[in-house]
């Protein structure tokens, strides 16, 4: 993949391996691992519940491993939480910002806390999201909270950006300018985002990599233009109706009755077509599979851990 | 340049970049020496990833379709396409296939699909000023 930042070799700036998390009998994590490249949009992909949270939690250090390695920077995030966390910039879902504060003294706090902020640059950002200095963060709309967390976030240049679900419970315009942002972060030479959310849609305007996790599990991961090229939706008719689903080499889900069947399946075109004829169909009609035909189905069918794409 | 992406067609926006861009020039309305918007530009202004575009674009100057001037942009190239003779009608081949295959499941008769392929071609061509 090339990336804006890739004249040298690629630096990882995130890499987990074999992370596993229970809270008391439950599994949250189950042997995770991943690698986030310098210059890379990660989307991480599930539903709610999935562990994206738990999992973002380890990356700030706020959470330990139980199991497995977490390193942001090549630190470990536990033993020197000052020198990933002046580097990095977060957005939690829930906003946590000082509710009796304004404006203007929430960019003070945050500009004593990093040593990198860049007053120019925030007064920059605050104008143009239109938040009034005066106003008390109790006081903000859902979408002002987003745009006031979103500021502090960035306006240090942190070289991680890392937003556990920017977009939950905003209107299309704010989700938009949140994009705009992270569009913008990344053009800026080098910097690195990770971001999770369940609208899929964003994940694939903006992601390279995109990990999809479910019930803790980390179901497909890779890169997205390779993994939307590597599914397709197939239709097949068959010369007889089927009392039940055909069962395809490839297919992860299958839906249909009598003649015609339509499957998500994983495998370039030709293999389908073999795999369709071998059972006596004729592929009638075939698509490129969306990013959420490819997660419901991978979810659905509960495919293996951390399988990656075949081309 | 103007580019609509559809996020839920299923085609990576590197693939819609991609295929906008030779329609563009296949309709004229891209000429030689034009010069394409800026990475980072395009790439704020369809609110996608910038190495998304920096992708699309290797893919046209792969093609030899667009050419990666040093220190400036990215242009239209003077010579349209690199590929040999059989191998753009190979290309064509197979979309050529897949249009008799559709037509016949359509069950529209050979001559109409003929017919139609007249009438995009004119709707296609740059307009004559009135």
């Amino acid at each position: 993949m090339t990336t804006l930042a890739s004249n040298s070799a690629p630096e990882t700036v995130v890499s987990v391996s074999g992370l596993t998390r229970r809270f008391r009998s439950r599994l949250a994590l189950e042997d995770l691992s991943l690698e986030v490249t310098r210059g890379q949009v990660f989307g991480l992909v599930g539903a709610n519940g999935a562990g994206k949270t738990t999992l973002i939690k380890h990356l700030l250090g706020l959470y330990a491993p139980q199991t497995g390695i977490v390193r942001v920077f090549g630190l470990d995030p536990v033993k020197e939480p000052a020198n990933v966390l002046g580097r990095v910039g977060f957005l939690s879902e829930d906003r946590d910002l000082p509710a009796w504060m304004r404006v203007e003294e929430l960019l003070r706090y945050a500009a004593a806390f990093y040593p990198r902020w860049d007053a120019e640059y925030a007064e920059r950002l605050r104008e143009q999201f239109q938040l009034d200095p005066r106003a008390r963060v109790k006081h903000l709309s859902r979408g002002e909270l987003a745009k006031a967390g979103l500021l502090t976030a960035l306006a240090h240049r942190p070289a991680l950006l890392i937003l556990d679900e920017p977009s939950s419970g905003l209107d299309p315009l704010v989700r938009r300018e949140v994009l705009e942002a992270v569009v913008r972060t990344v053009a800026e030479e080098g910097r690195t985002v990770f971001f999770s959310s369940h609208l899929l849609d964003e994940i694939e305007r903006v992601s390279d990599q995109v990990a999809m996790m479910s019930s803790g599990r980390m179901v497909l991961r890779g890169e997205l233009a390779e993994i939307l090229e590597g599914h397709h939706r197939v239709t097949l008719r068959f010369p007889q109706p089927l009392g039940q689903a055909p069962v395809l080499e490839g297919a992860l889900t299958v839906q249909g009755a009598g003649r015609e069947w339509t499957a998500v399946c994983n495998g370039t075109l030709p293999r389908l077509s073999a795999a369709a004829a071998k059972l006596g169909a004729q592929v009638v009609a075939e698509q490129a599979a969306t990013l959420e035909e490819i997660f419901l189905a991978r979810v659905g069918s509960g495919a293996a851990c951390g399988e990656s794409v075949e081309a | 340049m103007q580019l609509h992406l559809a996020p839920r067609d299923g085609l990576p926006i590197y693939r819609q970049i991609v295929n906008q861009v030779k329609y563009l020039l296949a309709a004229g309305r891209l000429a030689a020496g034009e010069e394409l918007p800026p990475i980072r530009t395009l790439a704020e202004q369809l609110v996608i990833n910038p190495n998304t575009v920096a992708r699309a674009y290797l893919e046209l100057e792969r093609a030899g379709l667009v050419t990666k001037r040093q220190g400036s942009g990215t242009y239209v190239s003077e010579i349209r396409s690199p590929l040999r003779r059989t191998e753009r009608l190979r290309l064509l081949a197979d979309r050529a296939d897949a249009l008799l295959a559709e037509s016949r499941h359509l069950e529209i008769e050979f001559d109409e699909v003929l017919e139609l392929l007249r009438e995009r071609a004119q709707a296609m061509s740059p307009k004559e000023p009135l």
